[in-house]
């Protein structure tokens, strides 16, 4: 059933596929993973602040971004990042940002939320009487948190962190609505320019697949390994 | 800075004459819900049957369930629209094929919309019905094969109704996720809330009160369902019996 098919495009456009699609997919997602990590633990120390309005934002953010498909966020910041940044720097017009930029915004700004609940149950799971002896020894908040709760919570939750992120590196095929060229858009190109769209998202998928299931498998691993027996 | 504000523009007539702009986004929210229900009753069924294969003590019936799991699991759901799209038709043989190619419009992007969604949510469906059966006592298992009962017996009226009440709040996010995923539909030319938003946006150039109003009501249809799956649960509760506290997952 595969005689029709011409599989040699994949090797024409193989370079193509990795150098520019490629190397864009990994570039949003290590920077929406490590903006949206550090962004996510801010919002979930926020959450847990006894600073009720500081919670209730932080709170309010959070179920906002999820309660609203990725794909409406990401139209949301396309037209939005220009006003905002006529905004901050003053000007008159909108300033003009590329598709690139903002979805790198767009994703560090959506994943935050879901990083933030990560860290969030990663904060909680680490016992009060830790943050108590942190201030008896004379810490404050940040000391107590930065040095004490922080790595042990991210410890804590690594594999979950490193899940997300997963997905985070699958979802960004999202950008597609903004006709960026990922892994994804790249291949969409090659497959409307030269009619072989079966062979090319065929492709594509496969490598999605090979990438994806190679990291889980690692998180697998590594949670096996950072488990304590007897303690679940 | 200029925008020009202008909160009417939902009263006026769209550019297809189909009514106004408000009734795209009512018409588009019913694509919406009606693609996340179909595509809900195949996840729960097809994850239902996965998630109990996972659990039986034949070995490669776990297989099975769990290749299914990481085969809809590890590809990115955009990327299973397009195959269930533009691959799957030219796949089959010319005749069948050329048949779904050649459906009117909507119902064109509707099945295959609706069947992408359900088997990509029925593995993760899946992955929750098994953690709801594994998370059961195996006493419960052992009573029930006590009492004479065959395995399919234990499973239907010991295992599966207890493991359904356990895991009724991760399904509850697992709805309200298929209903935001069926936005992914529009790339594919379904004209959901989504796409009816950017459509409004592209004819009307009111950005934000566009966006707006698609945030909105996803936001009340998050309520309504939050709301629902809650009755449901003190609905089927049965006294006693306690509810698993929910660990932190990785997920949209």
């Amino acid at each position: 059933m595969f005689a029709g098919f011409d599989w040699d495009v994949i090797w024409r456009s193989a370079p193509y596929l990795f150098r520019e699609g490629m190397t864009f997919t990994l570039t949003l997602t290590v920077l929406a993973m490590t903006g949206g990590i550090i962004l996510g633990t801010l919002l979930a120390m926020m959450r847990l602040s006894s600073i009720k309005p500081l919670a209730m934002l932080a709170g309010g953010y959070v179920n906002l971004m999820r309660s609203v498909p990725l794909i409406l966020v990401i139209f949301w910041f396309y037209f939005l990042v220009p006003y905002i940044g006529a905004w901050i720097i003053g000007a008159k017009e909108p300033v003009k940002v590329g598709a690139i930029l903002s979805s790198v915004i767009t994703f560090t700004l959506f994943e935050a939320a879901y990083y933030c609940e990560i860290m969030r149950a990663g904060i909680q799971s680490i016992p009060r009487g830790q943050v108590w002896a942190g201030y008896a020894l004379g810490l404050n908040y940040w000391q107590t948190m930065g040095t004490i709760v922080l790595p042990q919570a991210f410890r804590n939750m690594l594999p979950v962190l490193l899940t997300q992120t997963i997905i985070l590196f699958q979802d960004t095929s999202l950008v597609y609505v903004l006709s960026i060229t990922d892994f994804l858009g790249a291949a969409a190109k090659i497959a409307q320019r030269d009619g072989r769209l079966v062979e090319m998202y065929l492709f594509v998928a496969v490598v999605y697949f090979v990438i994806s299931f190679l990291l889980s498998w690692q998180v697998k691993r590594l949670q096996a390994r950072l488990a304590v027996p007897g303690r679940m | 800075m200029q925008y020009n504000w202008n909160w009417g523009i939902f009263f006026e007539p769209a550019p297809d004459g189909s009514g106004t702009y408000l009734w795209w986004l009512v018409s588009g929210l019913g694509w919406t819900l009606a693609t996340a229900l179909a595509a809900w009753l195949i996840a729960l069924a097809v994850g239902s049957v996965l998630g109990v294969l996972r659990t039986t003590p034949r070995r490669w019936l776990v297989r099975l369930g769990n290749g299914y799991v990481e085969l809809f699991r590890n590809v990115p759901l955009l990327v299973q629209m397009f195959l269930w799209f533009f691959v799957l038709p030219e796949l089959l043989p010319a005749a069948l094929g050329g048949a779904i190619k050649q459906m009117p419009p909507p119902w064109a992007a509707y099945v295959p919309a609706v069947l992408c969604l359900g088997f990509y949510t029925a593995a993760r469906v899946a992955e929750q019905v098994r953690a709801g059966i594994q998370s059961l006592p195996r006493g419960q298992n052992l009573a029930g094969t006590a009492l004479g009962l065959t395995v399919a017996q234990t499973y239907r009226f010991v295992l599966v109704p207890q493991a359904f009440r356990i895991i009724l709040p991760p399904l509850t996010s697992e709805f309200l996720n298929i209903i935001k995923n069926s936005s992914v539909a529009l790339t594919i030319g379904l004209m959901e809330l989504t796409a009816r938003a950017r459509a409004m946006q592209e004819f009307s150039f009111q950005v934000f009160e566009a966006f707006t109003a698609a945030t909105v009501i996803y936001i009340l249809v998050n309520i309504v369902v939050v709301l629902g799956m809650r009755w449901v649960e003190r609905k089927v509760a049965v006294p006693g019996l306690i509810a698993a506290g929910g660990a932190p997952q990785a997920g949209h």
